[in-house]
């Protein structure tokens, strides 16, 4: 194999490298702004060189995060399954019949248990997973999906949803929002905090208040920190669609790890790509657990750099790119197969 | 004296986390045998059903029918695993053209009986197909697993030896790979 081509085991892998970068980068910045407050307000101070001290705000605001998060984390599916008005997917036509022959054939590809399935009465072509880990994971289609698109298209198309259940991708983006929310509450604290005045008590800690150099260090320190404060949600928000629109890809290639077959998942993008209506009753809350954001109409795919930085899914096109430059290096590899 | 013990520890952990990994990855590899023969099983009893529906149907296809009737009874008398891998593969083709034989008869096709069960053979060959995959899969993690450094050596003290690909004979990769929707909704 050259080093040219790239098959879907390497994009996979690069896909999830690229995720760790991604998510130390957002340990970091929630690291500093809670450090950063604590060292303001006294908690955490340097002595001798080292860090001394408990850094109270920051464990705190992981705490308020994490019973949001547990409490979703355990309600899961049950909760945005009532919010899309999805209903239980059994075998009563032969397409149905067929579509969940079709989700088995994706557990058993994906190595996972199978999921419960779902049905939004809807005619947008879309779908979903959700679910905390493989064992508790259930997968939504639409009416639409199931009535525009072919066996493949579906393998295609369930065996990205798959990825993300395999992935624990639902896990991860629950735990990123529990970070986002405390650095949300940390962010918002401090700067309440410091509108109202707080800013007469700061000197790098109640004990070196009378320390000159210390109280202008201090006061840089105060003011890093306040800058970090007002941009930090902000830089969560960019980091946490990065994050999003890399595991879509990472979706898209374990997609065509399962069926061995990237024209599925194409050809459904495509049909996908062509439709109209977005879905009735997709809130924003669960609009980044489908395949193709469904708030946002077909045509309105911007490819622009501000639009992209703030969605949730990459634009179909370049999706639709990629997945034909898998195909194209598919097609090279096996000619070169066969004339060696 | 102290560090000497933290790296005895370590080296000892890694090596129950390695040899640990070794053997899922085994037991996953048994695992993915054992869905080959639950899907090899499962249509091996479809498989009358399906002739006996479509045979009043089906005069002029006589040959294709007996070869899967014959192919099916080889492959559960099969005596060894060769021989059944042989039929198993011959059954494979033999179904495939079947299968795309029935999309030419629309009497067939009007039949609920006949879908459902071309439906459950499809179905049976896609997880066929999967489960295969999904074997060769975990044949690749674990031979990769026991030829890369450090695990090469546990591997070899322990008895872990690479594990065989499900190969398909050449004859048989003739086997066109057959679409079989329940009619595409859009040409």
């Amino acid at each position: 194999m050259s080093r040219g081509h790239s098959d879907f085991r390497t994009l996979e892998r690069r896909n999830r490298r690229e995720t760790v970068l991604l998510v130390t980068v957002f340990l970091v910045l929630f690291t500093a702004l809670g450090f950063g407050l604590d060292f303001v307000f006294g908690d955490l101070t340097i002595a001798e060189g080292s860090l001394v001290g408990f850094p109270t705000l920051t464990i705190a605001a992981l705490i308020i995060g994490s019973v949001q998060a547990v409490l979703s984390y355990y309600s899961g599916a049950s909760v945005v399954l009532a919010s899309v008005h999805a209903r239980e997917l059994t075998a009563d036509t032969p397409k149905h019949q067929m579509v969940l022959d079709v989700v088995h054939e994706m557990a058993l590809a994906a190595r996972m248990p199978m999921p419960r399935a779902y049905i939004i009465h809807d005619p947008a072509p879309n779908a979903f997973a959700t679910g905390r880990d493989p064992e508790h994971s259930v997968i939504c289609v639409t009416a639409g999906l199931v009535d525009e698109m072919d066996r493949e298209e579906l393998q295609g198309v369930i065996g990205h949803e798959m990825s993300h259940i395999a992935d624990y991708d639902i896990r991860t983006m629950m735990m990123i929002a529990v970070l986002i929310g405390g650095i949300a509450l940390l962010a918002d604290f401090f700067i309440r905090w410091s509108w109202f005045g707080g800013f007469g008590g700061i000197g790098g800690g109640r004990r070196d208040r009378d320390n000159r150099d210390s109280g202008n260090a201090g006061a840089l320190i105060a003011i890093a920190v306040f800058i970090l404060a007002i941009l930090a949600p902000m830089f969560s928000q960019l980091i946490a669609m990065a994050i999003s629109r890399q595991r879509e890809y990472l979706a898209d290639a374990s997609s065509v790890e399962f069926t061995r077959n990237p024209r599925a998942l194409l050809r459904a993008l495509e049909l996908i790509a062509q439709t109209e209506s977005p879905l009735k009753h997709a809130s924003r809350g669960v609009g980044h657990l489908f395949m193709v954001n469904p708030l946002q109409a077909a045509g309105e795919d911007d490819e622009g750099f501000w639009a992209n930085l703030f969605s949730t899914h990459p634009p179909l096109n370049r999706r639709i790119a990629r997945l034909r430059a898998l195909i194209g290096e598919s097609e090279a590899a096996a000619d070169t197969a066969k004339s060696s | 004296m102290l560090i000497f013990l933290i790296i005895v520890a370590v080296i000892a952990i890694y090596l129950v986390f390695a040899y640990n990994g070794l053997v899922r990855l085994k037991n996953e590899i048994d695992n993915a045998w054992r869905q080959i023969d639950v899907q090899l099983k499962r249509r091996h009893d479809l498989i009358p059903n399906l002739v006996e529906a479509v045979k009043g149907y089906m005069e002029f296809e006589r040959d294709t029918l007996t070869q899967v009737v014959e192919a099916r009874n080889r492959a559960v008398a099969a005596p060894n695993q060769a021989a059944q891998v042989a039929a198993e593969n011959q059954l494979t083709a033999g179904l495939g053209r079947l299968l795309a034989l029935i999309e030419r008869y629309p009497q067939l096709k009007a039949d609920q009986n006949v879908m459902q069960l071309q439906e459950q053979l499809t179905t049976t060959e896609n997880q066929l197909a999967f489960a295969r995959q999904a074997y060769n899969d975990v044949v690749l993690n674990f031979n990769t697993r026991i030829q890369s450094f450090p695990t090469n050596f546990i591997a070899n003290n322990f008895g872990f030896t690479p594990a065989e690909y499900f190969k398909i004979d050449e004859a048989d990769r003739a086997v066109p790979k057959v679409d079989l929707s329940l009619g595409s909704p859009h040409a």
